[in-house]
Parts: structure tokens; sequence; C-alpha cells
């Protein structure tokens, strides 16, 4: 019996030590923000910049799909602030009573039909996504980027004929850079971070202007740091970095 | 198997298992149950939670869906594919990889346990970089022909292969490897030939690692997502298989999502449970 104990012990022991040798530094905060994966250039030097300005801060960022992010912090991922690109997904995240004061809208894009470098499909406007003989993806629906697109066409009469429903806007802009489709729809901010795709801009007429709020999360346990780094998004130095980036300031 | 071959297997068992080893004790002393106890629960958790969330009310009504009907026709299509796929290309490449001596083998062999590995995503890239439209191989093939493999059934089912078929290699080259060359060999110095010792003699002692080697193909191909969305794309009723489907439904219809996930456990493990004898064989 008393062997067994001993034995019980140090497994629990093993497991207990294995846990702790992962135990973050107690001086150093890790800020944890989840933004759209639109975000994604423009996010990497607001990180920089932010660092350097707090030296005690790391900022971890977890880029992605904006409804993948959505439901991440619906089953309570420790996330300390949150950037999607859709107010409407920021709404879902406050109804859940996850978000700690209020959403500010930080940053504005619009949707664009991106194409490969040489532009090879012949793609003139939005009526060539309802070619049937030419490659076309789209975001999926369920992110805002694909949301937006349907709304796009909805406001363009065009039914377009997809080949593929990419989970996130960054997924479909790689595909069109490559060649591997021949047009798609994804922000006008991406296609100017894109190296091997070019844009082709939408009619105003038929064009929508989207919304990029940030808040605070209220499962944060460095709720400073996280509205430093908001103040930081919302400043002029964040805004010139946004505005390089090609996003509209609001 | 025969009723014959059963019923000696069982007699076998209960004997004390096989090639004569002692009786099994029924329980590990505490230094290994404690730990193993951990692991299992690590494996039976998630299952466990997806059960507990299941809309098992819904369940027909969420299964009997288009979404998922489409999904489960086109897993169901995709997958025994790239099964069968993988039987004929995968059987003869553990073959040369087990039988035969040549420079550059074990780089090969790494080759082609390497999708194993390899994240699903990186495989998928991939293969666009090799067989997309402006890939290496891929582009000549357009160009000549027309095909497009991405954003096709075709390119999922190429995509079950690629991260499937190294399953069915290791198990035929491990089947092949504990094979007694010396059945080969009385069977040649009785007068067989070539074709018969291979036909009477290595495929049925193969077998069962084939058989193996196929499900777990099969079983794997079914829950492929990384390389499919990457590679093949994701639209519904051309390339939204049953792991696609329920990532973006997990984003909208979550019931739906915990559906479909719940015919994937259910299937898997019937295959993988029924399976067992034929894997602990092979061994």
């Amino acid at each position: 019996m008393t062997r067994r104990l001993i034995a019980g012990s140090i497994a629990i022991l093993l497991v207990a030590s294995c846990g702790g040798a992962g135990a973050p530094d107690t001086d150093r905060v890790e800020l944890l923000v989840a933004a759209a994966a639109s975000l994604t250039d423009a996010f990497g030097d607001i990180e920089t910049a932010f660092e350097d300005a707090h030296p005690g801060v790391d900022v971890v960022l977890n880029l992605g799909g904006s409804s993948l992010l959505r439901e991440q912090i619906l089953a309570n991922a420790p996330v300390d602030a949150f950037a999607p690109a859709d107010v409407a997904i920021m709404e879902e995240v406050r109804a859940a009573g996850l978000v700690r004061g209020s959403a500010r809208v930080f940053a504005r894009n619009t949707m664009a039909i991106a194409v490969p470098a040489g532009n090879p499909g012949g793609v003139t406007g939005l009526d060539d996504l309802a070619r049937p003989e030419l490659l076309v993806g789209l975001c999926a629906e369920t992110v805002p980027c694909g949301r937006f697109t349907h709304q796009v066409l909805r406001r363009a009469g065009v039914t377009a004929q997809p080949d593929t429903e990419e989970p996130n806007v960054r997924a479909l802009l790689t595909k069109v850079e490559h060649g591997e489709l021949d047009t798609g729809i994804v922000y006008a901010t991406d296609v100017r971070e894109a190296g091997g795709a070019v844009a082709i801009a939408i009619p105003e007429e038929h064009n929508v202007t989207t919304d990029y709020p940030i808040a605070i999360m209220s499962g944060t346990s460095h709720p400073e740091t996280a509205a430093a780094f908001i103040a930081f998004v919302l400043s002029d130095e964040g805004r010139a970095l946004l505005n390089r980036h090609g996003f509209h300031l609001p | 198997m025969t009723e014959d071959q059963d019923s000696i297997r069982k007699a076998s068992r209960r004997s004390g298992g096989r090639s004569g080893t002692v009786r099994r004790p029924r329980r590990p002393p505490a230094f290994i149950a404690i730990p193993a106890t951990i692991g299992l629960a690590l494996f039976a958790l998630p299952v466990l939670g997806l059960l507990g969330r299941a809309p098992w009310r819904r369940l027909a009504t969420l299964l009997g869906s288009d979404l998922a009907l489409e999904a489960l026709r086109l897993s169901a299509i995709s997958s025994v594919s790239a099964a069968v796929i993988s039987l004929l290309l995968g059987v003869p490449v553990a073959w040369t990889l087990c039988r035969y001596d040549f420079p550059g083998r074990s780089l090969l062999r790494g080759l082609v346990l390497l999708p194993m590995v390899l994240p699903p995503v990186v495989g998928g890239a991939a293969l666009l970089f090799a067989l997309g439209r402006r890939g290496l191989v891929g582009s000549p093939l357009y160009e000549a022909t027309g095909l497009v493999l991405p954003f096709s059934t075709g390119g999922v089912i190429l995509a079950g292969v690629f991260v499937a078929m190294p399953l069915m290699v290791l198990t035929v080259e491990g089947g092949l490897r504990s094979l007694d060359h010396r059945f080969e060999r009385a069977a040649e110095t009785l007068g067989a030939g070539r074709w018969t010792v291979l036909r009477r003699v290595t495929i049925p002692m193969i077998a069962p690692s084939v058989v193996a080697g196929t499900a777990l193909t099969w079983a794997r191909a079914l829950g492929e997502f990384g390389a499919t969305l990457t590679f093949a794309g994701n639209l519904e009723g051309r390339t939204q298989t049953l792991p696609l489907a329920v990532f973006v439904a997990l984003e909208s219809d979550r019931d739906a999502a915990l559906a479909l996930s719940l015919v994937m456990v259910i299937v898997s493990l019937a295959v993988l449970v029924a399976l067992r004898d034929h894997w602990w064989r092979s061994r």
C-alpha cells in the first residue's frame, strides 16, 4: 500500500511539475489580442510600435476569421482585447456579457476585386464573378468578409459562381495571389498588401464601408495594459500605421 | 476469416494469449495505472464533451439538412476513393521499400512518411505548388488538358491520398517485415512459381495488415481537413467534406456542427475498434 502511495505521489508530482515549468514570468505582461485576419499587417506594425513603447509588455496576436475568434471568445478563451472586422460580431460578444466597457470603432475598410498579376481571366468588374469558366473564390458567408461580399453582389445584382468559399480573407487572397483563382472579393486593404495581386475597384454605389471595433474583454487579467493598447490603436501613431496600410479612419 | 481460424484464436486467447506467453494480469500497478489513467482521460474527455453537448433530439433533423447530406455524400465518395487509390499505390510502395535494397531507400521511406508528421496545411500548400494551376506539374497539365485539380472533388481525393497513404505503407510494410521468408522459400522449393507464391502464400499472410492499412487510410482520409481546405477549397457539394462542413458550421450553426462531429466520431471509432485485432496482429 505504502509503495503504491509513493508511486502515486511521484506520478502526481511529475504531472504538477510539468504544469509549473511553463508558468509565465510575473514581471512581463502577456497581452493576448484577437484580431481580424484583414488586420494582420497593420496590427503587426502596431504590435511592434506598442512593444517598443511598453518594454514590459509582450503583445500576442491571434489573427483569424472574426467569426472563429468570436467562437473562441464565447468559449472563454483568455483574450484581453478583441478587434473583429464587423461591429455585428462585437455586438454578439457584448450581448454575451464578455465586453468590458464599450467598443470603439478605430478603422474603416471597403471591398475590392482582387485578380492575380496580369489578370489572366480578363476581369473588369463584378459581372465577371458570374462567369462560370473563371475560377472564382469568395469568403464564406460565416465570416464578415463573406457577409460584406454578399451585400456588394446583391447591390450589383450579380449572382456569383464561386468555386470555393474560403474561411478567412487571407486564405482567399493567397489563392488569388498565386494565380490558383482568377478572381475574388477581398478587403481593399488586403490587395494593397498582397505582392502578387492587383485590385479592381468596385463602383461606390455597389461597395460597402465596414467598421472595425475594438474593446477590452471582460475576462482580461490585465485591464490597464489592454486599455493602453486600445488607446495606442486610437492614437495618432496608431492611426498613422493603420492609414499606411490603407485603412480609412473614423 | 473462417470459423475454424476464429475458434482457434479464441481458444489460444483463453489459454493465455498467443505465442505461449503467460496470462495477462487484470490490473497494472499504481505507478503505471495513475499516469495511464491521466493519459486515457486525455483521450476520453473530449469525446465525452462532444457527447454531452450533442443535440440528440434534433439529430435526425440536423443530419437530414442539405448541407449535412451533401457533406456525408462527398465524404463517403472521397474517403473511399482515397482508400482505394492508397491500396493500389501504397502496397507496391511498401513492397518496394521492404523487399528491395537500393541507394536512397531510407530517404524515400522518410519522404513517404512525411505527410504523417507534416501539418496538413503545409501538405495542402505543397500540393498547390506542385499540382495547382500554376504549379510545377499542374501548370503543364493545365495547358495540355485544361484539367484543374484544386477546387474539384478530384483535389479532395488527392489531398486524402497524400495524407492517408503513409498509414497504408507503414502498416503493409510492417506486415511484410514480420512475414517469415521461409514460408515463401518453402513454397518455391515445392515448385511454386513466383505468381503462385505471391497469390497463395504472401498475399494471404499479409492480408490482415492490408485490411488494417486500408481501414486506417480510409479513416484518416475521412477526417482529413487542412490539406483539403488549402488545396481543394471549400464549396458545398463539390469540395465541402464532413470536416469542412463542421468547421464552417461551428461558426454559424453549432448544433449542426456537433451532429456532424458525432457522425465522424461514431464511424471512426467503430472502424478503429473493429480493426484492433488486425492492427495488433500486423505488429
